[in-house]
């Protein structure tokens, strides 16, 4: 049994000496860019202060995109190298990626709601979202749908590696079936033109999640290989 | 070639003698699209207007339903493990599999379509669309279920699983599908939409039998 | 002379560790037997031989390659016969084990000839869902006959059958191994087979 956890243990040093400053990172982009986001940059003439509500919406929609990608490369790593570490990144990021998306989803009806009058709207970007949800829910389902974890693992990989090739049509046929269905007005969530003042903040909100979700899966990834141990422990119990 | 044939052949004599499978799969068909004028009323503009979705909806469900004894019957038996035995590569058997899929599903499906056209007021100038729209995406609609249905053998409730993994895969056939009939209804060119479904169709050919062989190795092994 | 050579296998099953370090070596007209308590890994061990489980560590070779580089031939030159019976209800039995045979490539017994040779052949036209298990079983059996194949791995092959259909079928194995066969056995029941030899899996 050792060996299996020769690899983790290095990896538990490396993760306690990079989360502190995954940590850091993402505090130092977080002050000043909700400060922006939420003070100093420009009110949309149209929309008002409700435009601030983009810079959480726009960059937790791009995080659930990430995520996801993040995930099918876990995957195919974990499938092709039998790599174990690779494994329990992906199972890491699944919740947080699916965290992003439903933060995406909610403060997408929050936007919604001044700006349309009603708390859901069809555009393309918040139902592209709404499905890629759905596939995140389907690989944590199915990855806790085995007694046998290892083989939960193996069929999500999977899963994940033809949700990721599916992800780009999905996006554009959800594009394409919005305009057909929408010719007159253009639904889009993504404000007006994206001022220069307000690129900065964006970004800065982009980055204080990058570094949030780092942060996180590392944490995660050590619980993890804990319950592994824990779970090994169990297994020797059992057979002595 | 002859173990394929074999295999083949095998899966037809077996859905032939236990054909009451299909007849569900038209059952549920039929009575899902009847359900939405008790639902939304009889007035046969709406009825129209919602028809082609309504009948892709349904579609999609009745293939979903039937998907998961593609790889579940052979898998408890033992007789999945021993195909993947055999000298025959697994994604031969898993393309027979298939293809004997849409046979009994989506092929009666295409047929009984324009039977749920005519409940759903669609004139006939998309009668034709429809059939083509749906002759070109139960294929892959049965394709991509198999992935589904190799990746959830030996799970826990399998088949409602099996719906949450599959059916945001199948939207964009869905979209396509639908807008191919649209469009004929509305006067307008569909060639795109066809080449789309098409193109979706080939690469799904192309990519889905290797991850559904992966998928089954991994459950039988 | 062909050589089916076990080196130093490690299988986990369900997280747990099944095998360890495990050897084995078997050649052209032997037969070997595998002893152990229940759960020590015997099944195991026989799946990995067929190549439907990978190991963790350590080669399956034969002839010198890996059985990994070529599943094809593999299937090609093994039979396996594990607990499932592997038998359609829907169809009879002649049609159930003519399909097995129809997927080999180089097939030895005919259909009749194998389901006489397990003492079954009445049966041939009977739908499988009225078979008993020990009929099923012998239905089973008749994959091995049919394959055409060098290995024969058997996993309890004698299950739900009587003493004499037990010893028939340990005849079958003794012909089989006299033509320059080889098989692997796990089983607790006395198949009447001389000269063979056993493996013992301890617990690990």
């Amino acid at each position: 049994m050792f060996h299996r956890f020769a690899n983790p243990t290095r990896f538990q040093k490396l993760s306690k000496v990079i989360e502190p400053w995954a940590l850091a990172i993402m505090v130092l982009c977080l002050g000043p860019g909700l400060y922006y986001a939420l003070f100093s940059s420009p009110v949309d003439y149209q929309q008002g202060h409700t435009v601030r509500i983009m810079y959480i919406h726009v960059p937790s929609a791009w995080m659930a995109m990430f995520c996801y990608v993040a995930m099918a490369l876990a995957s195919a790593v974990a499938l092709i190298w039998k790599h174990q570490l690779a494994d329990i990144a992906a199972k890491a990021t699944a919740p947080i990626g699916a965290g992003f998306t439903l933060l995406a989803l909610v403060t997408g009806a929050l936007w919604g709601k001044p700006m349309w009058g009603t708390w859901w709207v069809w555009d393309a970007r918040l139902t592209s979202v709404l499905v890629l949800f759905f596939l995140y829910l389907g690989y944590m389902a199915l990855r806790d749908a085995f007694d046998d974890p290892a083989r939960g693992a193996k069929s999500a990989a999977i899963l994940s590696l033809v949700g990721v090739v599916n992800v780009p049509i999905i996006k554009f046929s959800v594009d394409w079936w919005n305009t057909l269905h929408q010719p007159a007005s253009v639904v889009r969530m993504d404000g007006p033109a994206i001022h220069p003042e307000m690129l900065l903040p964006l970004i800065l909100m982009a980055v204080a999640f990058k570094f949030y979700y780092i942060w996180l899966v590392l944490v995660r990834i050590r619980q993890e290989i804990m319950a592994q141990r824990v779970r090994a422990l169990h297994q020797r119990e059992a057979s002595a | 070639m002859n173990g394929v044939l074999a295999i083949m052949s095998r899966e037809l004599r077996l859905a032939v003698r236990q054909s009451s499978d299909s007849m569900m799969v038209i059952a549920f068909f039929v009575i899902a699209v009847v359900l939405f004028p008790f639902g939304v009323g009889p007035e046969p503009q709406m009825l129209a207007r919602i028809g082609p979705g309504v009948i892709w909806v349904a579609a999609l469900l009745a293939a979903m339903l039937s998907m998961e004894r593609m790889f579940q019957a052979d898998y408890e038996d033992g007789s999945l493990e021993l195909l993947a035995l055999t000298p025959v590569p697994l994604e031969l058997t898993v393309l027979a599999k298939v293809l004997s899929h849409w046979l009994t599903t989506g092929l009666p499906l295409i047929i009984v379509s324009p039977l749920l056209a005519i409940m759903m007021n669609i004139p006939p100038e998309g009668w034709g669309i429809l059939i083509l729209s749906l002759a070109l995406g139960t294929p892959t609609l049965s394709l991509i279920g198999a992935v589904g249905a190799g990746l959830i053998l030996g799970a826990r409730r399998g088949g409602v699983l099996l719906s949450l993994l599959v059916l945001p895969l199948f939207i964009p056939i869905l979209i396509f599908g639908v807008g191919s009939v649209d469009m004929v209804l509305n006067g307008l060119e569909t060639k795109a939409h066809m080449l789309l479904l098409g193109g979706i169709f080939l690469g799904s050919l192309a990519l889905t039998p290797w991850a559904t062989a992966a998928a089954v190795r991994e459950a039988v092994a | 002379m062909a050589d089916f050579l076990g080196d130093n296998l490690d299988c986990i099953r369900g997280e747990r560790r099944v095998l360890s370090g495990l050897n084995f070596q078997i050649s052209d007209g032997e037969i070997l037997v595998l002893t152990g308590k229940n759960g020590t890994g015997k099944s195991t061990l026989l799946r990995l031989m067929s190549g439907l489980l990978r190991p963790q560590g350590g080669e399956l070779s034969w002839d010198g390659e890996s059985i990994a580089e070529d599943p094809s031939a593999h299937n090609d030159r093994m039979t396996y016969v594990g607990h499932a019976e592997a038998v359609k209800p829907a169809m009879s039995v002649l049609e159930n084990v003519e399909f097995w045979r129809s997927v080999r490539t180089k097939p030895d017994k005919t259909a009749m000839d194998a389901l006489a040779a397990v003492g079954i052949a009445h049966l041939a036209n009977i739908p499988a869902r009225y078979l008993s298990a020990g009929q099923k079983r012998r239905v089973a059996l008749t994959r091995a006959l049919t394959s055409g194949a060098k290995l024969w791995l058997l996993d309890e092959p004698t299950t739900a059958l009587d003493v004499d259909a037990s010893t028939a079928f340990g005849a079958t194995i003794q012909a089989h191994r006299q033509a320059g066969g080889m098989a692997v056995i796990s089983t607790h029941t006395d198949l009447g087979l001389s000269d063979v030899r056993h493996l013992n899996l301890s617990p690990s």
